[in-house]
């Protein structure tokens, strides 16, 4: 079985103002995610995103289909703090989820909340500290860090609850260029070398283009999925949904347009000028 | 820009009286602001004030702070001492109409003005040298029993610790929405205090949405780190008392005899 297994869920946010039933958020929505990928989730605005991410740790029930978790149905109320602890979730806004005011008190929020022994606590939120980069700061106040920073700070919180999956929903929206670099290279270390399971939600074609696998989300459904080149090379579609491609794509689907043949989008920068140097060759 | 506030702003460091444990603090603070009350000769004054400048001392916060700190209370020093000045009894020293001066009331002004100076020394050093976290938790700690009768220790403690996480990232968003108003030509400098008070409803309205905003995204990320209240929650750092902490009672002692016995062997000034 996968790690987490998404079967074909609906969910809407409901509104008891409005008479008319409001639409669903998510309809008729299926993923699953193995242990060690790291998947992005892809869509822009309102596409339900958010919602997704929000039903893998149980903070959201579905109203019809079932979320499990390494086997656990996350209706199944005994089982919540057991799947939130395995499926650690970092929202958009790095001050809002950051609750105390030293760095590393606020990094061992998440195991005093598991009812950790101190001394193993200590040990967490160094190794945690350490694995982002941000072991020399433990003893600042957040207010004084830069976004970036900030955001790591929030994701070493969940690193310290020892999670084997770990949820960001546009960890990077509210970031400048370079806090977003700060936090891909960290979440991708975090893949490679402790073989953790990530789950990005962006709007970032760039970011979604590092990922193992990307799922595209349209008004609640998935669009396609596939591997970042599969996905990519379906230009049209994209377009059709007003979603953009990487700018490396984008560059090569135009050109491809003016009868210059490549034999596969580029994704990255790099990899475009290495493939118009062939074709200019 | 965050602005610099000195009262209750807290200073890193490893002094003697950073090192105490925050609940001994918390108990000698209130000890001490009860004794300073009770103070009604001379030397059990002079006893006080030794203290205050013994631990001002120790706390190795630079004494520039506490006169911060100070400046801000001296009007009500000054105002409530000249008060207490003109209400003593006994015959005048000076006599103006209905002002009279007495050595009572002198000494009424005196022991006041004094007083409440030791007082906001007394309260600055305790926290200037304790964490917010340490001094919340050190609060949690010694309400623990009131948590029998069903009172809500736990959250009062985390209420107060999130107030305090937050001012700061408060303060900053309201600087940046009053730019913003100011932008959009809102004036906040001219007219009386009327106009000015009205003037502060454009930035409070969104201050006040923001702030129900961050308290919704910050509940999520609590749930989501397993947060479900004080029960079966462990801390990190654990707090205890030490050598340290037995000494400065006994030091906290000394004074509160010497001040008693200088009270029953010395006539009372007041």
């Amino acid at each position: 079985m996968e790690f987490i297994c998404v079967d074909n869920i609906s969910f809407s946010y409901d509104d008891r103002d409005l008479e008319k039933p409001t639409k669903n958020a998510v309809s008729d929505f299926s993923l699953s995610i193995k242990k060690g990928e790291f998947v992005s989730l892809l869509g822009h605005n309102g596409c339900g995103k958010s919602t997704v991410a929000k039903h893998l740790n149980a903070m959201l029930l579905p109203d019809s289909g079932k979320v499990y978790v390494d086997g656990d149905d996350t209706s199944d109320e005994d089982k919540t703090y057991d799947i939130r602890k395995k499926v650690g979730l970092v929202l958009q806004n790095p001050d809002n989820q950051l609750v105390a005011s030293i760095v590393e008190e606020d990094v061992a929020f998440g195991p005093e909340n598991l009812g950790i022994e101190p001394d193993e606590i200590r040990k967490r939120v160094d190794e945690a500290l350490k694995t982002v980069d941000m072991y020399e700061y433990r003893d600042h106040a957040p207010y004084k860090l830069s976004g970036g920073q900030k955001q790591r700070v929030a994701i070493a919180g969940i690193l310290a609850m020892q999670p084997e999956c770990i949820v960001l929903d546009e960890p990077t929206a509210m970031l400048d260029p370079n806090g977003r670099s700060e936090v891909m290279s960290t979440l991708i270390k975090l893949n490679k070398e402790k073989n953790m399971t990530v789950v990005l939600i962006t709007h970032y074609m760039e970011e979604a283009v590092l990922s193992d696998r990307v799922v595209v989300m349209d008004d609640g459904r998935v669009l396609t999925q596939g591997t970042p080149e599969e996905v990519f090379s379906q230009v049209e579609l994209l377009k059709k949904h007003r979603l953009d491609v990487p700018q490396a794509t984008e560059l090569a689907y135009k050109l491809r347009g003016c009868g210059i043949k490549f034999e596969k989008m580029p994704l990255t920068a790099d990899e475009c000028v290495a493939m118009l140097e062939e074709v200019l060759r | 820009m965050v602005r610099d506030v000195a009262f209750g702003q807290f200073f890193p460091g490893k002094s003697l009286i950073h090192r105490l444990d925050p609940r001994a603090k918390l108990i000698m603070l209130v000890a001490f602001l009860v004794i300073i009350f009770c103070t009604f000769t001379y030397p059990s004054l002079l006893i006080v004030i030794l203290f205050t400048v013994m631990f001002i001392l120790l706390s190795g916060v630079p004494a520039k702070f506490y006169f911060k700190s100070l400046k801000v209370i001296i009007f009500i020093v000054i105002i409530t001492s000249v008060l207490n000045m003109f209400y003593g009894t006994g015959t005048p020293l000076f006599e103006w109409g209905i002002l009279k001066i007495t050595l009572d009331g002198i000494n009424r002004a005196i022991f006041v003005s004094i007083r409440i100076v030791c007082l906001i020394l007394a309260s600055s050093c305790l926290t200037f040298t304790t964490s917010p976290t340490d001094l919340t938790d050190a609060i949690e700690r010694l309400m623990k029993p009131l948590g029998k009768i069903h009172f809500p220790v736990h959250e009062i403690a985390m209420m107060m610790s999130l107030a305090l996480r937050f001012v700061p990232t408060l303060l900053e968003e309201t600087d940046k929405i009053t730019q913003a108003q100011k932008a959009r030509g809102a004036d906040m400098e001219s007219g009386n205090i009327f106009h000015r008070v009205k003037a502060f409803i454009p930035i409070l309205v969104p201050l006040f949405v923001s702030a129900f905003r961050r308290a919704y995204d910050l509940a999520t990320a609590m749930e989501c780190r397993c947060y479900r209240g004080g029960f079966g929650r462990t801390r990190m750092k654990v707090i205890h008392m030490s050598k340290r902490d037995v000494l400065s009672f006994a030091a906290m002692g000394l004074v509160i005899c010497g001040v008693i016995i200088c009270n029953i062997l010395l006539p009372a000034v007041l």
